[in-house]
This record gives structure tokens, C-alpha cells and sequence, in this order.
């Protein structure tokens, strides 16, 4: 039988919930030291002075360190923009790190970091990328002498052919800052001890973060020791470096104690990176029947008070994606970069393709309103049709592997009752009791399965392969070791499932481990929706190799030509004569026999290790459509029913693709109605509480109604595209387009996110437009 | 989230309390199921030194059929007063809402007198005390007194328990009327209202207002164009009269008089 695509049970869970997770503040060393940061308070400032004489005083205080006392080279990040590891005379940011405390226990920590007083001058703050821009602005890096620290600019060649079309629209949207916010905060532990660092860190790239703080140490890669035990969540945020990272090492080494670090919500609320952050001018004209004859997409990158490598990249991937799943002949693109006063800007799930994919579903929808055409068909009539692939866009980084668009819509309205719907929402429009409807749809593009060489190491990665080593045991069960690190994306049973399909090994024989650079053979790690896509493909690529050279061991023993095997089920056989077999066990333990094994082999020698690439990204679309209900008294906005059609190629696990689903559209919903980092005019986070910043749970989301339509990848021999980041991409412009749809009577065109009650109930009183 | 250092002292008898209450003076606290204390001492907003729990003393949780009215122990969690059938049956409105306090953790750990100690005009079991106009009987070292609900929330998180009292029992009038609502607007389930109205509509109907000013607050002018029978929506077109509601994150003063006037017409449809 065969595993990939099998509703298996994840092999993760027991431990997790029995209690049996390990998660880097279960660790436990005798003689652990904790560290707790001095944070800035003022979003704009310079250090006049740090006195740390009364935290010295605490009782289990070892320790004080400022950017005066501890010598530390900056950040590794963006040359010429370098975050200084403590803050050095200035502050760019409300939560930016000035001085750490290092004592017995973490009380004594927090109280001793209490009593460090920072004396601040306070500079002039700018919060938005508006303020950033304008003249006399406040600079965060007056040597750079403008906020703006990266410009691209457009071509701009299509101003013509939108001014002779024969409609345009021009938006002006935001796509609102969020905080990733993972259930596990940032953890670290360093243990700097005569034979070298090993450091526990709550991460998603172990390989990479070994590498990097190698390298800033200045120490060998073999005496550096990455772990990444379970790890609650990272959402992206835990890919990019922040100081903590650094500091716990270098503190661990000046001491000779291992140091830990937990980080408080709080602290993660403002210190752990933010995403999204955009603002957006979009331009988009189209002809009578509502075909587009131009896109042009101006993007304002908030890159928070420092610049990091994949913040900068963010508006790249956005407007590489601008063009979604349609045909669009003259497409232009710019982008600015923007420092300002609020916490830095990185990956958060989806990283630049949901704020394309809202942009283009957006667009889509004023045609439907100006031309008065169905949002369905206006789609509909601008599909790149499945014979176009692959399919070569404006951006040299896409070219588009497969899909089927109009496909996913057929699904989709399979799945909902479209027409019901528009009755009812007419019906209600008259009843005063009933909610007002909106129903909305988006059509979803995104670029997964990073990537083609090349892709990943401008983000400062070591490669964009993945590695994969499988490891047959003398028992004929194996252990897949990976650099696939997951933070709860079930990548162990996945794997299992391909190894068990194509090394004929039982499901319950195989174990995968990962987060340890010491065993692992290198690694890259898990973003950019690319386990499956390119470390499942590795797996199955050593599993096949592996299968080759075990065929050899089992025709010696069953004296059969190598040819003639198969294997399935644990065991090889000899095709039409299936009573002649030998087990895997058999197999595997006379591969370490060298007076057993054929002449020519070598013991040992099934093992096999991959450093697994694709030719090219894959590109996952789908087609959701949303209801919404709307009190028509106090703005309330909730979501009814999401119907969500995915196609992701071939799918390995069917749970597990629901469930990453299910998460991206649950945080695509809450980006769309609940979330929103907010700041106040100097600089004051507002929303730094789960009190004001709104995750919604289960009673605030709907039961999601699924369909699915598969078209394979060629990128990957299993034809798998990558899942993670689907639902955070697709649902923000569903739900914003069935606002909207709601509202529609009242000549509405466009509501910015977070589409909160009070904001609707503005409108509903003739408000915003 | 760590606090600052404080001592911690169990009692075990409401007079243990008030005497530790005496010794310790201003630098005490009381704490009861701490989910309001808490928080606020892990983000050092109260540093108190010494933190007197009175979570163990069992006399102090009860609900009790004392003729016409019920009593209620100050420590009686949200969990036992949301199932307590005596409360449903004489005062439905206090059960209800009890239900819709924050989530089963939360009630199951949260007090009624530690809710309403709190004073904060954000919670909902203080707006049930003035709709059904209990009365609030508070120990300290000369003994008891009985506080009316109008007298009882005196300012912003500040209340007429003095630093050297106890909240004891809060007393509800047996509910004779038929009509009541719980009316909670709120973004999530487990949250605060953004606006809420607790009514009881009888001969002296009652409306208490959540988050409607900066102590929990009554709709005066609303109860009385209630009382003198006047029609459901100019009833609800009353409901912030009179009254200050703030501004924040969550809805500004204008929204939530609209809302206010929205649940309180939503309540006495209901009702
Ligand atoms: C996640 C969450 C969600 C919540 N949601 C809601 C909600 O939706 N609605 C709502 O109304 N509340 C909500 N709450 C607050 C909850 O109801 C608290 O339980 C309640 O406010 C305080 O009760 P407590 O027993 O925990 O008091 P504590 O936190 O122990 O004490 C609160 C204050 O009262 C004082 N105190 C306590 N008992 C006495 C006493 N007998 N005499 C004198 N002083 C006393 C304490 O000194 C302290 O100042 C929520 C809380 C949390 C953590």
C-alpha cells in the first residue's frame, strides 16, 4: 500500500502531547546562568548615559554589559546597514536591545535589569512610511542622510498604454504589520566550554545559525554545535538573526557558564520580527470585457528601525508575484525600503507573496466593479490557461511551473453554492434583522519550494538544496536524518511516508531526526514552504539509490538477477515468483557482512546521503471563497463559511496539507478582520498585549468547507509544491473582497485591513468610501 | 514575565486576613484567584511586597438562600456562581454572566469579590452588581459594614474597600421581575466587552454599563424612562446619557455610546 497521499497519524504527537516535548527551556544544565535584556523605551533616541551600578548591587547578579564593556561586532545583516548587537549611542526602536543582565536565576535577572537606568535624549519619530518619506524627516541613519534605504525604480514604460486604455483604477492599499507571534517565544542556551559551543536555540535553520554564529565567533564549524529540540513555532520569525543569539555565546565563553535566555511575551511582541508592513500604490487598467492590458505596483517596504537581508527582499518577491495566476502583457514594477521607528520587519508565513496575491485580488475586483462583470468571471477571463505553462512572467525570478486556475475555480464553486448565496445576500440587504453578506473570492498564486540554486543564498543561506541522509539499520529499519528542520509542520511523519513508499521499509521502521548539526550532514532549513518539495524529494532520491544497492545484496542471497526484484511491505521478491524472498532485516544486516555481500560492495555501503536541488520554484495556486456577515447595527464582521480549494500538486499527507491549510487561512482571516501592530505617535507600541493585539481561536473562525485539485509540480519527481503558506496568502483577499461585496450597495470599493467593527460601522454611517 | 520579589502569606480565617492586613499595611495585597493581580504584578504594574492569600478560605465560598436574598461568598469562583442553580432560579442575570467571564480557565480560578475589588469599569460581573443593586458587606479590623452598589466602585480600579479591609459577601434581592439580559460586545470569545449591559426590568428596573466610563456604571437616565414606561428604543436611545466612555485601541468614544444604545435596544428586546 502505498503511503504518500495516506491519512496517516502524525508519528510527532505522542510525545508532544504526553508531555514528553523538548523544548530548549526544558533543558536543563547544572550551573546555568540567565540572562534578561535592558530594552529601549523610546522608539527614537540617544543614550546619554547607562548606570548600572544599583543592578550590580541586586543580590545574584553576575554581571552587567552595555555596548561600553562588551566589544561586539554588529549583527550579521545588510552591508552598509549593520544593527549594532547592543545599542551603540542610539536607539531606532521601542524593545531594542541596551544592556544585558546575567545573574544566579531569572528573577535576579529581571530585578537586576530593573534597576539599570538608561538616560535618553529623545529624537523626533517617524512610524509610518509616510512620515518616513517626507521632508525633514527624523533620520535613523543620518550618514545614509534618507529613511529610504533601498530604491528600485520602475521603467515605467506602460504610463501610455494605461492612459489610452479604455478603463484604469489606481489603489492605494496597506497591508497591515502583524506580529508572527509563536506560541514558543525566542529560547536559547549556550554552553561555551573548553571543547567548544553548543547552543540550544528555538530556530528553523539550525545549519545556517551554526554557520552564521561560527563565523562571528570566529570558531570552527566543528566546534560549534547547533540544537534545535522541538521548536513551538516559528511562522518565519525564527529564520533571521536577532542579538540574543550572539550574546548568550559570547557571555557563555567571557563566564564559563552556560547561559540561557527566555523571552517574555512581551519582549517577543516588539523583538521578534514583525511581517508584512507594506504599503502600496496599484495601478491596473483593462479593457471593455474586463481583460488587463496593464499592472504597474509601486510597494513601501517598512523595514522597522533595522534593515535585515530577507526584510529587504520582501518587495521583491511581492511584486514578482504581482501578477497572481493572469495573463497581464505589460507589467511594471518599483519598490522603496524604508527604515522607520518600529521593530524590524523579516519573514512571517508567506513573506511578500500575501501582500501580492491581496494586491492582484484586489485589482481584479475594482474591474468587477467598474465594468459591473461577476468577480468570478472577470477572473475567468484572464486565467493564463493551462497549455501556457510553463509560463514566463515579468520577473526573470518566476517562470510559472504548472497549474490549473480555472480548475481551482470549477472546484470551488462545486463546493459552495454561489448562487444561494447572492440570493440570500440580496434578501438579507432588505431585512433589517439579518446581517449584511459579502461574499468574496480570490483566485492565489505563490512561489514555494525555495528554490533553484541561487535562490536562497541571497538571503545569506549556504545553498538552496536541502540535505537528506538515510541510514539503514542492521535490523532493516532506517533513520532519515535531515536538515529540514520543522517547527511543528510534521515533517517526521512526512518523510517516514516518502521513505516507506520508495524504500519498501514499513512507515512504523522509519524515524527522521532533525535540529542537531552535530549528526545532521549539513542543512539548510524549513521556510519558504519547501520540505516536501525539496527534502522529500531528497528522500525519496536517496531512497531510491539506497533500494539499487540493497537489490544487489538481496539477488546475492536469493541468487536472482538484480533486475528481476522488487521490494514492498519489509520485503524483496522476485517478480512472478513472489515465494522467492528475502526480508529487509536479511537484506540490511548482511550489507555490514563483508563474507556475505557480493565482491564489489563494501559494507555499510546502503547509507546514502543527498544534497537534494530543484531545477526551479513551484508555484502552488488555489481558489477560495469567502462569506461574511456583517451586523448591520454595529459593524460587527465575522467570517461564515470559507470554502478552500488548494492545489499543491501531489500531496503526501492529507491531514497534514488540511491542517498547514487550515493554520494559514486562520492567520489570513486574522490579518484580515483581528490583527494589527499599532503604534502611537512616538513610537509606543499599542498593541503589545494579547489583550490588544487580537489572535482570534476556534470560536472566532468558521468550520472550513475543503475541495482539492492536484496538478503535479515538474520541478520534484513526486510533484509536490509545498503547503505551508497557502492559507496565509489566499485568505486575506477573500475575506477583504466579501467585505467589501457587503458593502457594495452602499458604493464601497475598498476597505483596509483589519477590517475591525468600527471601521465597518464608519462606513455603514456613510464614512469612508 | 517575572515579578518583583514579594513575601507570601496564606490565611486561613477571614480575621487572619484583616490582622496580616494590619501588620503588613499599605505594602500588602490581597490576593484571591490572582487573574486580575497577576498579571498586573508580572508586568510590575503592582509590585505589592507582601501578597496575603485568602484563596484557601473555605467560609468565604458559598451562595446562600438567606429569604429575599441570596448571599455570596467573596471567594466563590465564576465557575460555581455560573452553575449554581439557586442563582438561576432568584437571580438568572448574575448566573449568565458569570458564564460569559473570560474563558472555563479563567472562570474557574476568578472570584466574584476579587472581580469586583478590582473596580475595573472593563469587567462584566461589576456591571450585574448595580443592575440588580446588591449590597456589599465588607470586614475590616472594627468589624463589618454594608456598602450599597452605587457607593461600592468609587474610581478607576479603586473601590470602597479600604487597604486594611475585606470583601466578605455581596448580597443580591431576590429577582421578582421576568426580564433580563446580558448583552456583551466583544471581538473574541475569551475578551472584555468593548461595551456591555447588564439589565433586570422590574417595578425599579436596573441597568449597569460596562466600559462605559472609568468606574463600572449605572444608565440612570435610561432606567428611569424605563421605569416611567416609555418605549423600548427611547429607553435605549438613553443609555450614555450622562455617562463618559473612554477612547482606546479597541473603539472610540462615539462607537461605544453607539453601541451602548444598540445593546441596551438589543436587551430590552430581548428581555
Ligand atoms: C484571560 C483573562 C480573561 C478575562 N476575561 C474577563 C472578562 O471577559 N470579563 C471579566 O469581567 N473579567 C475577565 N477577567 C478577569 C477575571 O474575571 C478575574 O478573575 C477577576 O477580575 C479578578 O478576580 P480574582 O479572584 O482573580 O482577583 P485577584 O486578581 O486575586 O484580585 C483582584 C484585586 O482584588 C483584590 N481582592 C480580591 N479579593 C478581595 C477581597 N475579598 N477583598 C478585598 N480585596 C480583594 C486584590 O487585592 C486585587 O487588587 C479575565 C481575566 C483573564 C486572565
Amino acid at each position: 500500500m502505498s503511503l504518500v497521499g495516506a491519512r496517516v497519524v502524525r508519528k510527532e504527537d505522542p510525545n508532544l502531547i504526553s508531555g514528553r516535548g523538548q523544548f530548549v527551556d526544558d533543558v536543563k544544565i547544572a550551573g546555568t546562568a540567565h540572562m534578561v535584556f535592558v530594552r529601549s523605551i523610546e522608539a527614537h533616541a540617544q543614550i546619554k548615559a547607562i548606570d548600572v551600578s544599583a543592578a550590580l548591587e541586586c543580590e545574584g547578579v553576575i554581571g552587567v554589559w552595555t555596548a561600553e564593556n562588551l566589544e561586539l561586532a554588529p549583527l550579521p545583516g545588510v552591508p552598509g546597514l549593520e544593527r549594532p548587537t547592543l545599542a551603540k549611542e542610539k536607539v531606532r526602536f521601542v524593545g531594542e536591545a541596551i544592556a544585558v543582565v546575567v545573574a544566579e536565576n531569572s528573577y535576579a535577572a529581571a530585578d537586576g535589569a530593573e534597576l539599570v537606568f538608561v538616560e535618553y535624549e529623545p529624537l523626533g519619530v517617524v512610524t509610518s512610511v509616510n512620515e518616513a518619506m517626507a521632508d525633514n524627516a527624523p533620520l535613523l541613519y543620518e550618514a545614509i542622510g534618507s529613511n529610504v534605504v533601498m530604491e528600485v525604480p520602475s521603467p515605467d514604460e506602460h504610463q501610455e498604454i494605461i492612459d489610452a486604455a479604455p478603463h484604469s483604477v489606481s489603489m492605494h492599499i496597506v497591508n497591515n504589520r502583524c506580529a508572527p507571534a509563536p506560541m514558543e517565544p525566542l529560547v536559547c542556551l549556550a554552553d561555551y566550554g573548553p571543547s567548544g559551543l553548543t547552543l540550544w536555540a528555538s530556530f528553523q535553520a539550525p545549519h545556517h545559525l551554526r554557520n552564521t554564529v561560527s563565523s562571528w565567533l570566529g570558531i570552527a564549524q566543528d566546534q560549534c554545535r547547533v540544537i534545535t529540540p522541538d521548536v513551538g513555532g516559528g511562522f518565519g520569525a525564527k529564520v533571521n538573526f536577532t542579538p540574543e543569539l550572539f550574546i548568550a555565546p559570547t557571555l557563555s565563553k567571557l563566564l564559563g557558564r552556560p547561559i540561557k535566555y527566555t523571552q517574555t511575551r512581551s519582549e517577543c511582541m516588539t523583538e521578534m520580527y514583525h511581517g508584512r508592513a507594506q504599503e502600496q500604490d496599484v495601478d491596473i487598467a483593462f479593457d471593455d470585457e474586463g481583460k488587463i492590458l496593464a499592472l504597474r505596483v509601486m510597494v513601501y517596504q517598512d523595514q522597522g528601525g533595522y534593515a535585515d537581508p530577507t526584510g529587504m527582499g520582501l518587495p521583491a518577491l511581492t511584486t514578482t508575484m504581482a501578477a497572481g495566476c493572469y495573463m497581464i502583457p505589460n507589467v511594471s514594477v518599483a519598490w522603496k525600503n524604508i527604515v522607520t521607528n518600529t521593530t524590524p520587519v523579516a519573514a512571517y508565513r508567506g513573506a511578500g507573496r500575501p501582500e501580492a496575491s491581496y494586491l492582484i485580488e484586489r485589482a481584479i475586483d475594482q474591474i468587477a466593479y467598474s465594468l459591473e462583470i461577476d468577480p468570478v468571471e472577470v477572473r475567468r477571463r484572464n486565467y493564463i490557461p493551462t497549455e501556457n505553462f510553463p509560463y514566463a512572467t515579468h520577473s526573470e525570478i518566476a517562470v510559472y511551473d504548472s497549474g490549473n486556475f480555472a480548475g481551482c475555480m470549477d472546484e470551488l464553486l462545486n463546493i459552495m453554492d454561489y448562487d444561494a448565496i447572492r440570493d440570500e445576500q440580496e434578501k438579507n440587504r432588505e431585512d433589517p434583522g439579518k446581517p449584511l453578506l459579502g461574499v468574496g473570492f480570490a483566485s492565489w498564486l505563490e512561489i514555494a519550494g525555495f528554490g533553484p540554486p541561487g535562490s536562497l543564498e541571497g538571503f545569506g543561506h549556504l545553498g538552496s538544496w536541502e540535505s537528506v541522509q538515510v541510514r539503514i539499520q542492521p535490523d532493516g529499519s532506517a533513520i532519515i536524518y535531515t536538515g529540514a528542520s520543522p517547527h511543528g509542520q510534521g515533517t517526521v511523519t512526512t518523510f517516514a511516508q516518502i521513505a516507506s513508499d520508495y524504500l519498501g521499509i514499513e512507515f512504523d521502521k522509519i524515524s527522521v531526526r532533525h535540529g542537531d548539526t552535530a549528526t545532521i550532514p549539513q542543512g539548510i532549513g524549513t521556510l519558504g514552504s519547501r520540505a516536501v518539495a525539496v527534502g522529500g524529494e531528497g528522500v525519496k532520491t536517496a531512497s531510491v539509490k539506497i533500494v539499487e544497492r540493497a537489490k544487489q545484496v538481496a539477488a546475492h542471497l536469493l541468487e536472482a538477477n538484480p533486475e528481476d526484484l522488487t521490494v514492498e511491505d519489509g520485503n524483496f521478491s522476485v517478480k512472478g515468483t513472489p515465494a522467492q524472498t528475502v526480508s529487509w532485516a536479511e537484506v540490511a544486516w548482511t550489507s555490514f557482512r563483508p563474507l556475505e555481500i557480493p565482491e564489489e560492495m563494501e559494507p555499510g555501503s546502503l547509507d546514502t546521503t543527498v544534497l537534494q536541488q530543484v531545477p526551479n520554484f513551484s508555484f502552488p495556486s488555489g481558489a477560495y471563497g469567502c462569506v461574511v456577515e456583517i451586523d448591520k447595527e454595529t459593524g460587527d464582521t465575522r467570517v461564515r463559511d470559507m470554502y478552500l480549494v488548494d492545489d499543491c500538486g501531489t500531496v503526501i499527507s492529507p491531514m497534514l496539507a488540511e491542517g498547514q491549510v487550515h493554520g494559514g487561512v486562520a492567520q489570513g482571516i486574522a490579518q484580515a478582520l483581528y490583527e494589527e501592530v499599532k503604534y502611537d505617535e512616538n513610537g509606543q507600541p499599542t498593541t503589545g498585549t494579547f489583550v490588544d493585539y487580537l489572535i482570534p481561536a476556534a470560536p472566532e473562525l468558521p468550520t472550513f468547507t475543503s475541495g482539492r485539485i492536484s496538478t503535479p509540480t515538474p520541478n520534484n519527481t513526486l510533484g509536490a509544491k509545498g503547503i505551508g503558506e497557502s492559507g496565509s496568502v489566499g485568505a486575506p483577499p477573500a475575506v477583504i473582497n466579501a467585505v467589501v461585496d457587503a458593502l457594495r450597495h452602499l458604493d464601497v470599493t475598498h476597505v483596509d485591513m483589519p477590517a475591525t467593527p468600527q471601521k465597518i460601522w464608519r462606513i455603514l454611517q456613510g464614512g469612508a468610501k | 514575565m517575572i515579578p518583583a520579589k514579594f513575601d507570601y502569606k496564606p490565611a486561613s480565617s477571614a480575621e487572619e486576613a484583616i490582622a496580616l492586613l494590619a501588620e503588613y499595611g499599605d505594602e500588602a495585597k490581597i490576593i484571591a484567584g490572582g487573574h486580575s493581580l497577576l498579571p498586573l504584578m508580572k508586568l510590575r504594574l503592582a509590585n505589592p511586597e507582601v501578597l496575603i492569600d485568602i484563596g484557601g478560605i473555605n467560609d468565604l465560598s458559598f451562595i446562600e438562600d438567606k429569604g429575599d436574598h441570596i448571599a455570596v461568598g467573596a471567594l466563590t469562583r465564576h465557575r460555581l456562581v455560573e452553575q449554581s442553580d439557586l442563582l438561576k432560579e432568584h437571580i438568572p442575570l448574575l448566573a449568565h454572566t458569570a458564564g460569559h467571564v473570560g474563558d472555563p480557565q479563567v472562570r474557574n480560578r476568578g472570584t466574584i469579590g476579587g472581580s469586583l475589588c478590582h473596580g475595573d469599569p472593563a469587567s462584566d460581573l461589576p456591571a450585574v452588581v448595580l443592575a440588580t443593586r446588591a449590597s456589599l458587606l465588607i470586614t475590616g479590623p472594627n468589624g463589618e459594614r454594608k456598602v450599597e452598589a452605587d457607593d461600592f466602585f468609587t474610581d478607576f480600579w479603586e473601590t470602597a474597600v479600604a487597604e486594611d479591609e475585606l470583601l466578605t459577601e455581596i448580597q443580591f434581592p431576590k429577582f421578582t421581575g421576568q426580564e433580563w439580559s446580558f448583552q456583551k460586545f466583544n471581538r473574541r470569545a475569551q475578551d472584555w466587552a468593548i461595551v456591555g449591559c447588564a439589565l433586570q426590568h422590574s417595578d425599579n428596573p436596573g441597568i449597569g454599563m460596562i466600559n462605559m466610563g472609568t468606574t463600572p456604571v449605572r444608565a440612570s437616565a435610561a432606567e428611569a424612562a424605563l421605569k416611567s414606561g416609555e418605549a423600548n428604543s427611547d429607553v435605549a436611545d438613553l443609555a450614555d446619557d450622562g455617562l463618559s466612555p473612554p477612547s482606546d485601541i479597541h473603539g472610540q468614544e462615539d462607537y461605544r455610546r453607539h453601541l451602548s444604545r444598540v445593546l441596551l435596544g438589543r436587551a430590552l428586546d430581548n428581555s
